[in-house]
């Protein structure tokens, strides 16, 4: 119980314990830059985010896609862990870590 | 440790020779694979360049081999290779990346008879149309025929001279005779040795544009490893060799590609001529075939038939302009060669039917009889 | 010009941390939507980043198909070559400036059909170069068309009924050839493929990655697996829509590696061994004068090879 009140949210995760230094941790944050004209609307990004903030718009690029587009009220969702700018093959997502 | 220019009085077989005019010429890297008859091209550079602080490296085929002194030559590496037809056939397609990214290198084919495995250690000439129009596409290069070991030597650094400074690769279409030869070659002081280098970029990184030529269709060529990021393909690409698959692109750079030697054929062009001021029968020939034919010459000149020897020294570009003047003062021409008639295509294009025109094929396989071209020529004269 | 040029685009206001090592005025690349290259080429950059190997430094050189368009987007010294005779272009790049690190980004087709005898043969001598194989199962520029790499039974243009020849294992065949660094990862295990790209360029030897990577119109459509996403789905979880899952093991015997449909793939790194470059056994081996003019790099070869 103590531990779901640590996490800012739910998570998949179970522990058995409370690891050591959770305390001291801090969760990195991040924010998502979306560069439109470079979507190709693979959903690569919106699969594999593991806290679900991407999700398709109905905002078409000059291309023809449906870009992808941050999820309301989940922008400060983001953990920074840059999943998504990594496996954009289009290079048209990046993920800015947020200080503070 | 011997040096780089070998000055003095040798007595060594043409392909040898080729190697040294190469080492003297700079060049410091070479990919070969063993093929007679230009083995001994591949033997005396693999034990060489280590002493010239060169390397060598055998490929695991002529295919290889052709890529790897391409790459070689665009790290900023004087490179050559070597080999006979079966081998030349193999590195057409890497002769046409070449051209289409303008690296330059020198590729030496020790011609011997085809088609196929044909005569593996016997003479022939059947490759000269195959320099010219091998690789797909079109293009234009440089081809040198030289005709004693001595001009393996010298022509080995003229080859380098016009690949640097047209960034072609530029061949030297040799044939087993004169690969296999031995004779006198005199190496000349270092100092004697005229060496054009590769036109650099003059501007800054962020002005360079790879494939923009200057006045004389050349565009200064930047090396790996310079900082000027150069992007190369061999796809049609624009100026600045991004790939651009469109008439446009296409348009601009292959007329290019072949305008850039022929804008400069006069300064390439180089022929030899013998007993030609009063000649009424012009005997063409190149390489081995017109060593042969001297013989014909002066036997037809004994019966008071006033023959002359123009030889070919650089095949392609074709001496078209002198051949076409040649036309206009002399009876006729009788093309010699050892193939069932290449170069004659060209002579007959130049002469454009006001003269006669006489092949005169040899098979390959031994040297060409003088005999037969002579008849040839009393045949014309009459 | 070769400077990084920004397309002044609506959206482009965000500049993406690979901008500065992309040809920018060339994107959106020609790659499918769902087409795992251009993870891999981020792979690549981030590796180099990580390897901190200086722009002046980095040589790419690709050959014929999707994977050969990959040279020409990096802001660098790039050449894309013919088809099959990329590895063979790299070795002569290689030889001649040593203090570059060569790298050769090519697809399973022009690596290990056309191009095979270069693999085994760069393999074999220990060229320092860097082979990233991007593996699709088929040619894809082309049209999709059944390859070296093309599971048994698998759907392509010319295999209409199934794939009936035994596929390449690629790991196994580079681990036999004697590359000194063997790994395979999928485009969706990106950390551990950037990471493990990082470790081939900086690995002295010839190191091969392979890089399993969804191809949705040649591959995917044919074998009725779907988009892009759900070929990465199945690297996730399955593999022609059976369980198990794919496996992960370091140092795993790269002979098990195959690649069947209906069974998990091995990912992990393979070999990691060390041995003298060509250019080290060069050095040792054959004579060469004091006096002549070495670089650093060469004049280091030298004393580690006569050390």
């Amino acid at each position: 119980m103590v531990l779901e009140k640590a996490l800012p949210e739910q998570t998949h995760a179970r522990y058995w314990r409370k690891p050591l230094d959770i305390d001291s941790q801090k969760i990195p944050r991040g924010k998502v830059h979306i560069i439109d004209v470079r979507c190709k609307e693979c959903g690569f990004c919106i699969e594999f985010c593991p806290k679900d903030v991407l999700e398709k718009s109905d905002k078409y690029n000059r291309k023809g896609y449906n870009v992808v587009r941050v999820v309301k009220g989940r922008e400060d969702m983001c953990v920074a862990c840059k999943h998504c700018e990594d496996i954009c093959p289009e290079f048209a997502l990046w993920i800015e870590e947020v200080k503070g | 440790m011997r040096g780089a220019v070998l000055t003095g009085a040798h007595f060594m077989n043409g392909d040898i020779a080729a190697a040294e005019g190469a080492i003297a010429a700079g060049c410091r890297f070479f990919a070969g694979y063993p093929i007679t008859p230009a083995t001994e091209v591949t033997e005396r550079m693999a034990e060489r360049l280590p002493e010239v602080n060169g390397r060598y490296i055998q490929m695991e085929d002529e295919i290889g081999s052709m890529a790897a002194i391409l790459g070689a030559s665009a790290a900023g590496m004087k490179s050559m290779t070597s080999t006979s037809g079966p081998g030349f056939s193999l590195m057409m397609e890497n002769i046409g990346l070449g051209a289409m990214m303008e690296i330059p290198c020198v590729v030496l084919d020790v011609q011997r008879g085809g088609p196929s495995t044909g005569l593996p250690t016997l003479v022939a000439q059947q490759d000269m149309m195959q320099a010219r129009w091998g690789s797909h596409g079109d293009y234009a290069l440089v081809a040198y025929c030289p005709n004693s070991p001595q001009e393996m030597f010298n022509l080995a650094i003229q080859a380098f001279n016009t690949a640097e400074k047209y960034r072609i690769p530029a061949l030297i279409m040799a044939d087993e005779s004169i690969g296999h030869m031995t004779e006198k070659v005199v190496i000349p002081e270092q100092g004697a040795i005229h060496l054009v280098g590769r036109k650099k970029p003059t501007v800054p990184p962020e002005q360079y544009v790879p494939f923009r030529p200057d006045e004389d269709l050349i565009p200064p060529m930047a090396l790996a490893g310079e900082g000027y990021f150069v992007r190369m393909t061999g796809l049609t690409h624009d100026e600045y060799g991004r790939p651009a698959i469109n008439l446009d692109a296409q348009t601009k750079l292959i007329p290019r590609l072949t305008e850039k030697i022929h804008k400069h054929a006069s300064d390439i062009i180089e022929y030899e001529e013998m007993q030609m001021e009063d000649a009424d029968v012009v005997v063409v020939a190149y390489g081995i075939t017109s060593r042969c034919v001297r013989r014909s010459v002066e036997l037809a000149r004994k019966d008071g038939v006033r023959a002359g020897l123009f030889r070919l020294i650089t095949a392609w570009p074709f001496p078209e302009k002198k051949v076409k003047e040649l036309a206009s003062r002399v009876k006729a021409f009788v093309v010699p060669e050892i193939n069932l008639g290449q170069m004659v295509l060209e002579v007959e294009r130049a002469v454009a039917g006001r003269v006669p025109v006489r092949s005169v094929t040899y098979h390959g396989g031994g040297l060409p009889s003088p005999e037969l071209t002579y008849k040839t020529i009393i045949e014309v004269a009459k | 010009m070769s400077a990084p040029f920004v397309d002044k685009l609506e959206g482009l206001e965000d500049v993406h941390p690979a901008d500065k090592w992309l040809r920018t005025d060339m994107l959106p690349h020609i790659w499918c939507p769902g087409c795992g290259l251009g993870i891999v080429l981020n792979a690549y950059i981030k590796a180099a980043e990580k390897a901190q190997i200086p722009r002046e430094k980095r040589v790419v050189v690709s050959g014929i198909g999707c994977s050969g368009r990959a040279a020409g987007y990096l802001n660098q010294d790039s050449y894309h070559t013919t088809h099959g005779r990329s590895i063979a272009f790299a070795t002569g790049i290689k030889i001649a400036r040593p203090d570059l690190n060569v790298a050769v980004i090519s697809g399973d087709g022009d690596l290990f059909a056309i191009g095979g005898n270069h693999f085994i043969h760069a393999a074999r001598r220990n060229m320092d170069i860097k082979v990233i194989c991007v593996n699709n199962f088929n040619y894809g520029m082309t049209g999709g068309q059944g390859g070296p790499t093309t599971p048994i039974g698998a759907k392509t243009t010319t295999t209409p009924y199934g794939g009936f020849e035994h596929p390449f294992n690629l790991p196994w065949l580079a681990a036999t050839c004697g590359a000194v660094y063997v790994a395979r990862w999928t485009t969706l295990d990106s950390r551990r493929l950037r990471d493990s790209i990082a470790e081939a360029l900086t690995k002295k030897g010839f190191a091969f990655v392979e890089v399993i990577s969804p191809c949705p119109i040649g591959f995917g459509r044919p074998n009725k697996i779907g988009s892009g996403l759900d070929e990465m789905k199945m690297y996730m979880d399955k593999w022609d829509l059976k369980p198990p899952n794919w496996i992960t093991q370091e140092g795993s015997n790269p002979r098990e590696a195959d690649i069947t449909l209906g069974k998990p793939i091995v990912v992990g790194k393979f070999v990691d061994i060390d041995k003298p470059t060509f250019l080290d056994l060069y050095w040792k081996i054959l004579p060469h004068k004091e006096e002549t003019p070495l670089n650093d790099v060469e004049k280091k070869q030298v004393a580690g090879a006569k050390a």
